[in-house]
């Protein structure tokens, strides 16, 4: 064997062999909700797993629990914390709270299995400031409906869910019809400030201490157990049965102090869930666990990164598509209504519900993300093409058919050039609201500049918000700069000097 | 003299909605003529050029150029052999002077010393100042543009030009200048010329022939003279009086 050849060998025995080191290593993808426990529990999750040996990763603040379930049942998470009353009402859509046995029975026949209860009851509860509950004597949900003009600020998912506000207001018969929909974060502020009078809280919530609110009692029982669990597919203990094993030491291990505790440390003291994660295993568990802090500037060459991915991939798809379509669009005037109206609908679809529905199809992560960044992208595309070819003064198409110039030829010297100042003005808007939109990718799990945005929110912290809403407006400053110097160098100087 | 039509058009027909431009219409032009269509506006002038360019297909009869049926299929190749130019010359905005001139012959191969002694050749026919090549049309005046639009119809060196009010837009100094200019280079260059203007005055200056349209049928073809002397009826004799009332009687030739 030659010198170079030998070295050849050698680096592929090298690369063979880690990637049998690899396959050793399970791969296991913990998942989490965007609220601050769910993330906690995520990670402890992911810290404990990681014990094992095996190569984790956790996919934090995915959106709510839909989206979670479907990420379960599709592979992309392998396990994820939960809630018994969540899965019998939300997942399973049972009528009554069903037993944890008819859960776990029920979620085994999903390929799932359920975990023994962790140790705390998280349910639902309405909150309000104790000042006002005093004045006005409330201290019962039952006291309510002798108040109806309290203004209602829920978190959306306890608006939609069965076992939320439609259920509660039947079974107290509750009058009130100030009710608003709002981020659960949110909500607490506008508790503090006084534009609400009632929230929905988590029983576990730190804020509840931190506002002085108090919790009312739930004196007809409507809300059922919210015992935290842990699911997993049923595949997981084939894969990794020690990651299996290592998870199951946090069986009846966390106290509902304890994770009032740990929530306060997040919102309050701002503490990383990482290092409360850490902490917890330490002292509980007796663990040394593995955390990977990751730097500010690391975080933000990420998050770039993610970004940036997002909008190039999608724009680039959508110039690819949009143009053609446009063109056909201005050629031919039937199929170009249809084009420009099936388009204009996509416009319409609200973007969580659009990044909600990819779902199912593609999973979460950039995927999803990416194709409805790119249905989004194509109607800016489309119409200015269009709008740009069928404004070129019909002299000029015909002077080009006259000249004996092929249809082909037209396109490509006379009418696309003419009209590429429209053109790149399309793309320009459409990379300036992917921009924006990408943000929203963080809720299936695509980071980019909305992670640090939700995170901020979720724990009221502007900077943290600052951190991804800035450089998001940064960048589609960078990109309206990028399509200026573009139109320098695609549209012809003949058309960018004024007459006179 | 007898040779072949270059262009010969039988029972041409063509409406727009409810106008008739163009009604069972009959020409004949022979090779190296200048034959001028006048008319009162929607007399179907502009639209017998565009029939023959291809732009527009009539609903009946048959037009031929050189001996071959214009047809959505045959027009493509024949359109070589035909120069147009528009009122407002239908210059490309984007392209140079010289880029506009120069595109088909490009498109087609042309070697570029080859195109560029062809350029040289048009500017110098033309007179269009070497400094105007490099611009674009936003930058050149009303008439330079014409030069222009002259020279890119010329550029194949076509059999016939087909020219729609080519001066229609600009104003009557330059006009008057390009007049003279156009007549020499038509009489230099020896091509079948077929122009369209609503000036009787022009249309006497350049034609050969004039042919008077209305409605979309042909009153009167003939040269000035006989328009004035002998109109056929009462119509061609309306027309003429209507556009010379204010001009001069009948001159030869008075402009150098």
């Amino acid at each position: 064997m030659s010198g170079i050849a030998r070295h050849l060998f050698g680096v592929l025995v090298l690369v063979l062999s880690a990637q049998a080191v690899f396959a050793q290593e399970p791969s296991v993808t913990v998942g989490s909700k965007k609220f601050t426990e769910s993330v906690i529990l995520g990670e402890i999750l992911t810290q404990l797993a990681a014990t094992t040996g095996a190569e984790v990763e956790h996919r934090s603040e995915l959106g709510g629990t839909r989206i979670l379930w479907s990420a379960l049942k599709r592979g992309e998470i392998d396990l994820y914390p939960e809630y018994t009353g969540t899965i019998s009402k939300e997942i399973l859509q049972a009528g009554d709270a069903a037993t944890i046995n008819e859960i776990r029975d029920a979620l085994k026949a999903e390929g799932m299995i359920v975990s023994e209860p962790l140790g705390f009851n998280n349910t639902y509860i309405l909150g309000m400031k104790k000042d006002l509950a005093e004045k006005r004597g409330i201290r019962r949900i039952s006291d309510l409906a002798r108040h109806p003009d309290l203004r209602f600020g829920f978190s959306n998912e306890f608006l939609d869910r069965e076992d939320g506000w439609p259920g509660l207001r039947r079974d107290y018969a509750l009058p009130q019809r100030d009710v608003r929909g709002m981020d659960h974060d949110l909500a607490y502020r506008g508790l503090a400030a006084g534009s609400i009078d009632i929230v929905d809280l988590y029983s576990t919530d730190a804020e509840i201490e931190y506002y002085g609110l108090l919790a009312l009692e739930d004196d007809r029982a409507h809300f059922p157990r919210y015992d935290s669990v842990i699911v997993y597919r049923d595949d997981l203990e084939g894969r990794a049965a020690e990651v299996v094993t290592a998870i199951s030491a946090l069986e009846h291990a966390i106290t509902a102090a304890d994770m009032i505790a740990m929530n306060a440390k997040a919102k309050v003291e701002n503490v990383p869930e990482s290092r409360i994660a850490s902490e917890f295993l330490g002292r509980h568990l007796g663990m040394q666990t593995d955390r990977r802090d990751v730097g500010a500037w690391e975080r933000f060459w990420i998050h770039t990164v993610e970004h940036l991915f997002l909008v190039a991939v999608s724009l680039a798809g959508a110039i690819l598509i949009a143009i053609p379509l446009g063109v056909i669009a201005a050629r031919f005037s039937r199929v170009g209504q249809a084009i420009l109206g099936t388009v204009g609908i996509i416009q319409t679809i609200p973007a969580l519900a659009l990044l909600v529905f990819m779902i199912p199809l593609l999973g979460i992560g950039a995927a999803p993300a990416i194709v409805a960044l790119f249905l989004y992208s194509l109607l800016p595309i489309v119409r200015n093409t269009y709008a740009g070819l069928h404004d070129i003064p019909r002299p000029i198409v015909e002077s080009a058919i006259a000249l004996g110039l092929s249809p082909s030829q037209r396109l490509r010297l006379i009418e696309l050039p003419l009209a590429a100042r429209s053109i790149l003005a399309g793309i320009k808007t459409s990379a300036v609201i992917n921009v924006g939109t990408a943000t929203l990718g963080a809720l299936i799990g695509t980071g980019g500049y909305g992670q640090p945005i939700l995170t901020g929110i979720r724990l009221d912290d502007v900077g943290l918000i600052m951190q991804g809403a800035l450089p998001a407006a940064g960048l589609a400053l960078l990109c309206q700069a990028a399509f200026e110097i573009a139109e320098r160098r695609f549209v012809s100087k003949g058309l960018r000097i004024k007459a006179g | 003299m007898l040779s072949s039509p270059v262009i010969e058009l039988e029972q041409i027909s063509k409406a727009f909605g409810a106008t008739q431009a163009l009604d069972r219409l009959d020409l004949h032009v022979e090779a190296g003529q200048t034959s001028v269509l006048i008319g009162p506006s929607g007399c179907g002038k502009s639209t017998l050029l565009r029939v023959l360019v291809g732009l527009i297909e009539p609903d009946g009869g048959t037009a031929t150029f050189e001996g071959t049926t214009i047809t959505p299929q045959s027009v493509h190749a024949l359109r070589r052999r035909m120069g147009y130019v528009i009122q407002e010359g239908g210059l490309f905005p984007h392209l140079t002077a010289t880029e506009n001139v120069v595109l088909m012959a490009r498109q087609l191969g042309w070697p570029e010393p080859k195109w560029r002694s062809r350029l040289g050749e048009l500017a110098e026919l033309t007179r269009l100042p070497t400094d105007a090549l490099g611009r674009y049309p936003i930058e050149l005046s009303g008439g330079q543009r014409q030069r222009v639009s002259l020279m890119r119809a010329l550029m194949l060196d076509p059999h016939v030009l087909l020219m729609d009010e080519p001066l229609g837009a600009l104003d009557p100094m330059i006009r008057f200048e390009l007049q003279v200019e156009l007549r020499a280079i038509f009489r230099r260059l020896g091509k079948t010329v077929l122009l369209v203007t609503h000036d009787l005055d022009e249309a006497g200056f350049f034609g050969d022939f004039i042919v008077l349209l209305r409605n979309g049928r042909i009153e009167q073809r003939g040269t000035l003279e006989e328009l004035v002397n002998e109109p056929r009826n009462e119509f061609v004799r309306a027309f003429v009086n209507a556009q010379r009332s204010t001009v001069a009687p009948l001159r030869e030739d008075p402009r150098p």
